[in-house]
């Protein structure tokens, strides 16, 4: 049994908090698009923080260590949906360069809304990790990544949970295929990753690039998103999904 | 039952520096408080302590150092991770130290340290670190003929007198069957 009395709302602790005025820091959040950095900023938001802006790096190398490719240029109707400014960088993805453009989107955020702090959807990846930590360190912000180590079909339960709508827009292992594109995460995907994660050692969120979603609604959106095309690309066990929003 | 010390100023950062030690005690029995929430019966019913650690720019805990005296007259096994490391130095009278660490790492272990035994990666994420007094041996950092290397970061320490652990590096991170070897101290 674990008693986490840190979660009541009256607690002394928090009470503390809030007189000190932390619980209102403003933050920008690292923004995929994904089901990740989403997550990411609503509990962010649902623990008091002011989110006050996305930060979106467009890498132009799909094999990106750093950054999602698939649909990042769709965050801007995301960002909008949201009621949220977006700062969307372009980066030619090469491996260092694209940290500094980053780290100059991060600055950026921080002169024109103030930010204290960054958030990101990490949460395995100690390489995507420790680079925006040693940016944060830098610029002197706090860095927070709230799905750090989490259980990964915690996370997705977590999704269903908060009612967030998410379709997969990307698959790169086997034994996923094109049939899996503009799947919605729900209780039957959890369960049949759940299933390929016994049989096929596959991540079942994704954290090894298995996938990548692309969210259209959520607790954090002010209005849902719809699909209004797309276009699938790939071939066997590798596919990408371009859509276009509305 | 394990009592877990969050010693984190934002409450945003128990997401990433408690509970990913909660998920690894999942089957065991749990208090989780804030230290500064702490109280003497939590003390009394725990039988072993962790005190977790906190983000680089959070320093909060230092300018609270009184909250932690509690130490001195305590006799149960206690871990103190990276924060926890540092508290521990501080109250047996050690100092203090400027050093960045941030990612994957490998240390050196001496003589076996809660499972953990030769060149081990672990994570650091740190701006500080502590010097311990003598009243600790230090595990980690060893040079090659397992002698302590004394002119490095100290990476893992074990109290002379008690079970005392404390390890600069996060080991819910890259070797979460450390804490599980604690626990069942």
């Amino acid at each position: 049994m674990q008693n986490h009395r840190v979660f009541d709302p009256y607690d002394f602790t928090w009470k503390f908090v809030e007189i000190w005025g932390f619980i209102f820091m403003k933050l920008g959040i690292l923004f995929s698009g994904g089901k990740d950095s989403t997550l990411a900023a609503w509990i962010a938001r649902r623990e008091g923080y002011e989110v006050n802006c996305l930060i979106s790096i467009s890498s132009e190398n799909k094999e990106s260590f750093m950054f999602h490719v698939p649909s990042i240029e769709r965050t801007a109707k995301q960002a909008e949906a949201m009621g949220l400014p977006i700062i969307l960088k372009k980066s030619k993805g090469e491996k260092e360069v694209e940290l500094k453009d980053l780290e100059e989107a991060i600055v950026e955020a921080r002169n024109k809304f103030g930010i204290e702090g960054i958030v990101t959807g990490a949460v395995e990846s100690v390489y995507q990790a420790s680079r925006v930590q040693k940016i944060c360190n830098r610029l002197g912000l706090e860095c927070f990544n709230p799905l750090w180590q989490k259980d990964q079909i915690e996370l997705l339960r977590d999704l269903v949970k908060e009612k967030f709508e998410v379709i997969v827009v990307g698959v790169a292992a086997y034994p996923l295929d094109e049939k899996f594109l503009g799947r919605k995460i729900d209780e039957e995907f959890i369960d049949e990753m759940s299933s390929l994660q016994e049989k096929f050692d596959i991540n079942p969120a994704g954290e090894g690039g298995e996938f990548e979603s692309f969210v259209l609604d959520g607790p954090v959106f002010e209005r849902g998103l719809e699909i209004a095309s797309f276009e699938d690309f790939g071939s066997g066990n590798s596919w990408r999904r371009e859509v276009e929003v509305k | 039952m394990i009592l877990v010390v969050n010693v984190c100023r934002e409450r945003l950062h128990y997401y990433e520096f408690v509970k990913p030690v909660l998920d690894i005690l999942k089957d065991c029995d749990i208090l989780v408080s804030h230290y500064l929430d702490l109280k003497q019966e939590d003390l009394a019913i725990c039988d072993k302590v962790i005190i977790c650690g906190t983000s680089l720019k959070d320093n909060g805990f230092l300018e609270n150092m009184d909250k932690f005296s509690w130490l001195k007259d305590f006799d149960k096994p206690v871990l103190g991770i990276c924060a926890g490391f540092q508290i521990l130095g501080l109250t047996f009278g050690g100092k203090a130290k400027k050093k960045t660490e941030i990612g994957f790492f490998h240390e050196k272990f001496g003589s076996e340290f809660l499972g953990l035994k030769g060149e081990v990666e672990v994570y650091h994420l740190h701006n500080n670190y502590a010097l311990f007094g003598d009243e600790f041996e230090v595990f980690s950092p060893r040079d090659d003929s397992g002698e302590p290397a004394g002119d490095e970061v100290v990476q893992a320490v074990k109290s002379k007198g008690k079970d005392f652990y404390g390890v600069l590096f996060h080991p819910e991170v890259r070797n979460k069957e450390m804490i599980l070897e604690f626990c069942r101290l």
